[in-house]
């Protein structure tokens, strides 16, 4: 046959004339990751690049954590020798960062990468190749930014890198170069996730599953990917025109020459409110689905619940300001971000009392998940509320840049991201790794990190309303605040002993955990309808959704679409609100170029800290790179 | 409700007991500081009651008998409806009780920023890591310059106009009333009123690079006579040195690199770049609040200032041990 030939009978071969056996080792010869370290560095595979995505984040959360431990070592006592200003300007700065940049927001969007796909019933992500590369950019962004810190370049402006501290002026050394360019790594990598979110969950659902049979947390990661599609290009301007000040000397930033300070932080801020919700949303998605999975029911209020995370992502665009309520903007204009501040509360209100009503009304199993879920209620209520009392001008007078405001977004961002996330690994391992995790170990984790979270954080609030400000390394003895702070460096380490027991328990389930059933928490979405792991091609034929939880409606066997090819990649495109099949699309092979791209993409952002030059020749090996990722196959792509 | 505030209220108070320090919003001394305080335990008292609220309910919700539904999906359409119901009305009364705190803090905000009409101004200068304090008069001859410790008259409004020389800085005295900003290219305001005389310790509350942790001032509150007199005090130049040693130690301070940055008034040294040292002893501590002022502490940090204050701009002192004592000696008369 000659290769005209192969290209048009590619697709001939369907599902639909294969029996069981026969159509599960075609397809997963056909789906398969190569074996080799070529085939590790060349995967498509949404589910690897998702457990790396994962291992990666957790990994990054350790090391955040380490930097945690060492600031709550130094701060124990008053005036300790422990870590001079320096280092702890450099920790505080790479602690915020490294936790919102390289764990907290791709952590999240790791979930999805792996989950997504699996929720809404399709055989890969839309644009994998797009999915290695941002792990790829990713990685290189998390590498980069800890390899300047222990070469003793670690940024130290603070998370937030406020103007003018970070111009040329006030910081010679390129640590806020490390800083701006982390942020066009990570930046470029979350973009990519967001667009294959959007376009997988618009694109790739399952016959059937119409937009109000969409599971929650997918909901929650849609909605978070318009967010991060429209919070992150702020940060990317500010970072980039930060770079520019420093590199070429425009003067976006210095005043008295045409720029403005303050628009460093309009345009930060821009951002960062997002962000929060960024990282909170998709918790949110996880514990709407636990909460279901271990009520026995569905979700009380799906709808309200949905509209409610529709409703942050909108409200969240229109709060930066209450991060600036001490630089002295007119105070009418305050007001209303008082406002728009505190209407948040309804809709975080309205999806609490909705997992409030589905655990009265059904019979709650406890286990582990749940168990991080109630803890998860109890110490987000407490963040809401600190979040209400910084929202009013007059309050966050007093308490802004101090350590109430520390303990308020600890509150909400592990109490409300991290507890669900915790509670997710518990839930969703055995889909991962096909193995059960120690019930035993994960509640004494779970007491550990509520305790240890409680009482490192909770002092702080006291701390903050007497008069202890954020980010300084050291307070005097006659302050008064030594024994808060001592208190709160015995609760991190506890908490952080949790954390070594969840990796504890998670390597040893990996080994001798027992071995976990399709559905172990006999629960209702897509994700639990395959095999645990699930194979690589995910389902060996596409689910037919009839009802928002299709596993307990269709206590028997889900009804299934036949009609793929077993002979190339495809996955099936559906219309966007009923998820009518439209056709059947190519899927990528995999391949070495989007590594090759972020490899020469790194590259050029690490040589831009150095000299504009690395901008003309840089630009020539990305070209190279993406003419090869693009270089047109030769074959059909569609078919209907 | 009421006992169940008071409750709470006493309660928490009695956790926060220890409270009471020199920088604490929680321990108010002046009516600006006041309101703030009023507000946060109002806030304090609704959300705490919310939060309890949720916990009871969630802890019945979890361990309350009941049978298991036999199917996930057996569901009673009435009581579904009524479920949702709720879960909007809870929504609603939500809403009521935000827009109720949006109006109490906006009716706050607008008391404390109300534009007085009388008072006092002066302006308060942030500087890599230390406070310039500027007293201007309508009479030039009678402005003058200090560092690190501001006096003002009890019960009169002092109207404080915040700059900076640098970065961010962020002006902050919380017994007293909430922080502003001082941004370059920006003109901000605080307002201070103090009720009661007393020592209030204030820090810089937005991160300004190294030694941010050690850019403290005190507000000294004063009867409006003691704050004349130490007001005229200040504007006095610096009396001639008395006695051998002193006068060397002049002389060591103008024939080396301290006059480059510092002004003594009534001596050659006019440098701008560091604090105002004219009436240097009169002041309670050094360094911005690093240390208390005393022969020691200024002799060691005018040898070696980067070991009390690392990354600070003041350069090594340099000077033969006799020479340093004289200094000191000199310093320390500058009353």
């Amino acid at each position: 046959m000659t290769d005209a030939a192969v290209a048009t009978s590619a697709g001939r071969l369907r599902d639909t004339a294969l029996g069981q056996q026969e159509l599960a080792a075609r397809l997963d010869r056909l789906w398969g990751t190569p074996r080799g370290i070529l085939g590790w560095l060349t995967t498509v595979d949404h589910k690897v690049i998702g457990r790396r995505y994962i291992a990666t984040a957790f990994f990054f959360l350790c090391i955040g954590g380490l930097s945690a431990i060492a600031m709550r070592l130094q701060l124990a006592k008053p005036e300790s020798r422990l870590i001079d200003a320096d280092l702890y300007n450099q920790l505080f700065t790479m602690h915020g960062s490294n936790m919102m940049f390289l764990f907290a927001v791709p952590v999240m969007e790791a979930f999805a990468v792996y989950f997504v796909p699996l929720m809404v019933g399709t055989r890969n992500i839309a644009f994998p190749r797009l999915n290695a590369f941002s792990y790829w950019v990713y990685l290189s962004g998390g590498i980069f930014l800890w390899t300047s810190f222990f070469l003793g370049e670690g940024p130290d402006v603070g998370w937030f890198a406020y103007a003018p501290l970070t111009e040329q002026q006030y910081s010679p050394t390129h640590r806020p170069d490390v800083w701006a360019q982390m942020i066009t790594f990570t930046e470029v990598s979350a973009l990519a996730v967001s667009v294959e979110i959007i376009v997988t969950v618009f694109k790739q659902r399952a016959p059937g599953m119409t937009l109000d049979r969409i599971p929650v947390f997918v909901w929650s990661m849609l909605v978070t990917s318009f967010l991060v599609f429209f919070a992150m290009p702020a940060i990317m301007l500010a970072s980039t025109s930060l770079i520019l000040d420093r590199l070429v000397g425009t003067q976006f930033f210095v005043s008295g020459t045409g720029g403005d300070v303050l628009l460093w932080q309009h345009l930060f801020w821009f951002f960062g409110h997002p962000e929060v919700y960024i990282i909170f949303l998709p918790g949110t998605g996880m514990v709407s689905m636990i909460v279901a999975a271990f009520a026995r029911r569905p979700i009380v209020g799906y709808l309200p619940v949905v509209l409610s995370l529709i409703a942050t992502g909108f409200l969240s665009f229109g709060l930066w300001v209450h991060h600036m309520f001490a630089t002295g903007l007119p105070q009418m204009g305050a007001s209303f971000f008082t406002a728009s501040s505190m209407l948040i509360a309804v809709p975080s209100g309205i999806q609490i009392f909705c997992w409030l009503a589905t655990l009265w009304d059904g019979k709650p199993v406890i286990r582990t998940p749940l168990l991080f879920v109630l803890g998860f209620v109890v110490i987000f209520v407490i963040g809401g509320m600190t979040g209400v009392m910084v929202a009013s001008v007059p309050l966050d007078t007093q308490v802004h840049d101090t350590y109430f405001v520390v303990a308020h977004f600890h509150y909400v961002l592990i109490g409300g991201a991290v507890f669900p996330l915790i509670g997710a690994v518990y839930y969703w391992f055995p889909k991962i790794c096909g193995r059960m995790m120690d019930e035993r170990l994960g509640r004494w984790n779970f007491w550990l990190a509520f305790v240890g979270f409680n009482l490192a954080f909770f002092p702080m609030h006291i701390l903050g309303l007497q008069g202890m400000p954020r980010r300084v390394y050291t307070y005097q003895p006659e302050m008064g605040w030594g024994g808060l702070n001592l208190t709160a460096t015995v609760g991190a380490l506890i908490l952080f002993a949790s954390f070594v027991l969840l990796l504890w328990n998670a390597v040893r389930s990996t080994r001798h955990g027992v071995a976990a059933p399709d559905n172990p928490w006999d629960a209702g979405t897509l994700e639990w309808a395959t095999s645990s792991p699930p194979p690589p091609y995910n389902f060996a034929r596409i689910p037919v959704v009839t009802h928002r939880e299709p596993l307990w409606a269709e206590r028997d066997e889900l009804p299934v679409a036949h009609g793929l090819s077993v002979e190339r990649r495809e996955v099936l495109v559906s219309t966007i609100t009923e998820a009518r099949p439209e056709i059947r699309q190519a899927s990528p092979e995999p391949s070495i170029w989007p590594l090759l791209t972020a490899i020469v993409v790194g590259i050029f952002f690490l040589g831009s800290i150095f000299t504009p030059w690395a901008v003309v020749w840089g630009t020539p090996p990305i070209a190279v790179a993406l003419v090869g990722w693009f270089w047109p196959k030769g074959s059909r792509e569609d078919e209907t | 409700m009421a006992t169940g505030r008071a409750f709470l209220i006493s309660a928490v108070s009695l956790s926060l007991a220890a409270c009471s320090g020199r920088q604490s919003s929680l321990d108010p001394q002046g009516p600006y500081a006041q309101q703030i305080a009023n507000l946060f335990w109002a806030f304090l008292a609704v959300c705490a009651l919310i939060w309890l609220a949720v916990c009871v309910v969630l802890s019945i919700a979890v361990i309350r008998r009941r049978a298991a539904r036999p199917q996930p999906l057996e569901l009673a359409p009435a009581r579904e409806r009524m479920m949702g119901q709720l879960v909007l009305s809870l929504g609603g009364g939500t809403g009521v009780i935000v827009i109720a705190f949006a109006l109490i803090s906006y009716v706050a905000q607008r008391n404390l920023w109300a534009e007085p009409n009388s008072g006092m101004t002066l302006r308060v200068v942030g500087h890599q890591w230390w406070w310039e304090v500027l007293y201007d008069d309508p009479q030039p001859a009678r402005n003058f310059i200090t560092a690190n410790e501001i006096h003002i008259p009890v019960n009169t409004l002092v109207r404080v106009r915040l700059e900076t020389r640098d970065v961010i800085h962020s002006f902050w005295v919380p017994s007293l009333a909430g922080k502003m900003d001082q941004i370059s290219g920006h003109i901000n305001e605080q307002l201070l009123l103090a009720a009661r005389p007393g020592i209030y310790r204030g820090q810089c509350a937005e991160f300004c690079g190294q030694e941010h942790a050690k850019m403290a001032f005190s507000v000294v509150a004063s009867s409006p006579e003691e704050f004349d007199a130490w007001r005229d005090g200040q504007i006095r130049a610096a009396a001639p040195p008395e006695g051998p040693e002193r006068r060397r130690g002049r002389h060591v301070f103008e024939s080396h690199s301290c006059l480059v940055c510092h002004t003594i008034r009534g001596t050659i040294a006019g440098g701008k770049f560091g604090p105002d040292l004219t009436h240097l002893a009169s002041r309670r501590s050094i360094a911005a609040g690093t240390a208390p002022l005393t022969a020691g502490h200024l002799g060691g940090w005018i040898a070696d200032p980067q070991h009390l204050k690392p990354g600070t701009q003041m350069p090594p002192g340099d000077l033969g041990g006799a020479d340093l004592s004289a200094l000191v000696a000199y310093l320390m008369g500058l009353q």
